[in-house]
């Protein structure tokens, strides 16, 4: 089945044109750019942030930006400039970790559905399928329920969720590396199994996983936002992105700046990540129309 | 080919009992007292043993498991924990909605990126291709709150043609319903547009290349003839595909869409009994919205099949 359970939909990352090489490698830059920005933010929040997360700092909901701070206040009178700097540690620290599960879990659990007995592999493979024809989001809501919200809940939940798209890709690239001959060789040499799955698939599979990590880390950003907008994701008063979207949505009437502000700062994420995806995509496409050259 | 489909649907078919053994272990085999996780710690005694025989807790899991599948499977969804209701009757009120919003979105979106991809890959490399191109890439990009809330502001706060809020009171004839549904509407449509056009325009140039085209192209034909008669049959099978996931990819949508509106549909029911831990709202819920997507799913592999006349003749 092609099931494709994302919080995007599908098609994203699929159908990538092939614009001239120059121009993408430019707007990578620009995305390498917003993402560097970002990772600094994270790193230093203490530093930049004027207040605290919790800390309130004026009396009036919804102030205008200038009339407190950068960004105005939020639903509580809290600095949305401070709140926003300390989100982007969350939400990057959050994604990092659900990443990081994902291919662990994936990756490992791929290597070995390829290397076991057939049915191994097959059960492996069904029982993925199986979570794979199931939304990403009903999945977390199910999870969610039972377990409640908590950090290590949330970056768990979704760390397996993401984890089933891995092993679907690490698996179908494992395979093909098994096939090869220097493969053959190592086994025919008696290496054991983990030494084979360690020194030869993985380093093979790597480029691989490398080209999908973009189109994941962008998807595993958004499922996240998704369910903290939902009021499933961190509990108060730390915030992620997606959160403070939700606890500021009774400002949208005037327009305030603190719903805007978090949902634009997931839009240059993802966007920025976007522009790095088409650029590798890109690039590998370029390898091999120059390797089809030669 | 009958043999085909027929493999097709039993497989998708397989999936629902399948599902079900996911959705019932994760809300009930995890780690943790269901009990507990319902009430919060301390909750009184009496409390306690009422839900544990409401949820039937005394008995071993899997006979649990299968009393819950065959009731499910003959319609009897249980009773909410929080209001006692018969959760049939939440769900019968709740369905048409997201129904409705789900099929107006549908209706709406599906031309309108077919007609953009189309003239897109008819004019490749004119302003209007860079125009939608860089358009649709800018909204992959947006998560559908930031869509769902500049909508909002614009509409609703600043020109105040529609309400921010779907259903603030009860919508009162066509015109209401009208008003009401067309933000939640255009925030889906916006989501579901960009990869439906992206994959036509594609999918039309990639039947552009081949040599019936250039045979076409050679006799003179206009342009415009070329890609309507000749080149987007070839493209169907993958510009069909992509619109039916891309229908099932509404599924998570309305998700979000319904909050962002307080849309009075499935998805906000489902997500306000996440909130409140109603376990049996959930489980419900979950299986109906799974249902439909593998239902989605299983409607883009037929219809490929169907489409692809390599596919449908089988050497």
């Amino acid at each position: 089945m092609t099931a494709s359970a994302d919080v995007r939909p599908p098609g994203n990352g699929e159908t990538i044109e092939s614009a001239p090489a120059d121009a993408s490698a430019w707007m990578a830059w620009i995305g390498f750019a917003i993402v560097g920005v970002w990772i600094l933010v994270a790193m230093f929040a203490p530093a930049i942030a004027p207040y605290g997360v919790g800390e309130i700092v004026s009396r009036d909901s919804f102030a205008r930006p200038g009339e407190v701070g950068l960004l105005g206040s939020d639903y509580l009178g809290r600095d949305v400039l401070s709140r926003l700097v300390h989100g982007a540690r969350m939400t990057l620290g959050l994604a990092l970790g659900a990443i990081a599960l994902a291919f662990v879990i994936g990756t490992l659990a791929a290597f070995i559905a390829a290397l076991s007995r057939p049915w191994v592999d097959a059960s492996l493979s069904r029982a993925n399928e199986i979570m794979l024809s199931i939304p990403a989001i009903m999945l977390a809501l199910v999870v969610i329920t039972a377990l409640g919200t908590s950090i290590p809940v949330l970056v768990c939940t979704v760390g397996v969720i993401e984890a089933t798209r891995v092993f679907r890709i690490a698996r179908a690239g494992a395979l093909d590396v098994y096939a090869m001959e220097f493969v053959e060789i190592s086994i025919a040499r008696g290496e054991n199994k983990w030494w084979i799955m360690w020194r030869e698939i993985l380093p093979n599979v790597m480029p691989l996983l490398l080209t999908d990590l973009g189109t994941r880390f962008n998807l595993t950003i958004l499922l996240l936002a998704s369910l903290s907008f939902l009021g499933l994701g961190i509990q108060p008063p730390s915030a992620d992105w997606g959160m403070m979207v939700r606890e500021n949505l009774s400002g949208i009437n005037f327009g305030a700046v603190a719903t805007l502000a978090p949902a634009f700062a997931i839009f240059s994420l993802n966007i920025a990540l976007n522009l790095i995806v088409d650029w590798r995509l890109a690039q590998s496409n370029r390898d091999i129309s120059e390797e089809m050259r030669r | 080919m009958i043999r085909l489909l027929a493999q097709r649907v039993a497989t998708g078919l397989l999936t629902i009992p399948a599902i079900s053994l996911v959705v019932f272990a994760g809300t009930e085999i995890l780690p943790g007292d269901v009990v507990t996780a319902v009430l919060g710690q301390g909750a009184a005694n009496v409390d306690v043993a009422a839900i544990r025989q409401q949820l039937n807790l005394d008995r071993p899991v899997p006979e649990r498991y299968v009393t819950w599948l065959f009731s499910l499977a003959s319609g009897d969804l249980g009773k909410s924990l929080g209001s006692g209701q018969s959760i049939a009757t939440m769900i019968g009120e709740r369905l048409p909605y997201t129904l409705r919003l789900a099929g107006v979105t549908a209706l709406v979106a599906v031309p309108i990126s077919v007609v953009l991809g189309l003239l897109a890959a008819m004019r490749a490399g004119s302003w209007f291709d860079r125009l939608t191109s860089g358009a649709t890439m800018v909204f992959l990009s947006g998560p559908e709150f930031l869509v769902g809330t500049l909508l909002v502001i614009l509409f609703a706060v600043n020109l105040r043609w529609l309400p921010a809020v779907s259903f603030a009171s009860e919508p009162q004839g066509f015109v209401d319903h009208f008003r009401s549904m067309t933000l939640p509407v255009l925030t889906l449509t916006v989501a579901v547009i960009a990869p439906m056009a992206r994959m036509t325009r594609s999918a039309l140039l990639t039947a552009l290349t081949s040599p019936a085209i250039e045979m076409a192209i050679l006799k003179g034909m206009p342009r415009a003839r070329i890609v309507l008669l000749h080149a987007l049959p070839i493209a169907l099978p993958p510009i069909i595909t992509v619109i039916a996931l891309n229908l099932a990819y509404l599924v998570t949508g309305v998700v979000i869409v319904e909050v962002v509106f307080n849309y009075p549909g499935m998805a906000k029911l489902l997500v306000d009994a996440v909130g409140t831990r109603d376990i049996p709202v959930v489980q419900a819920c979950a299986m109906i919205f799974c249902f439909a997507f593998v239902a989605l799913n299983l409607t883009a592999d037929l219809l490929a099949l169907v489409a692809n006349p390599r596919r449908r003749y089988p050497r």
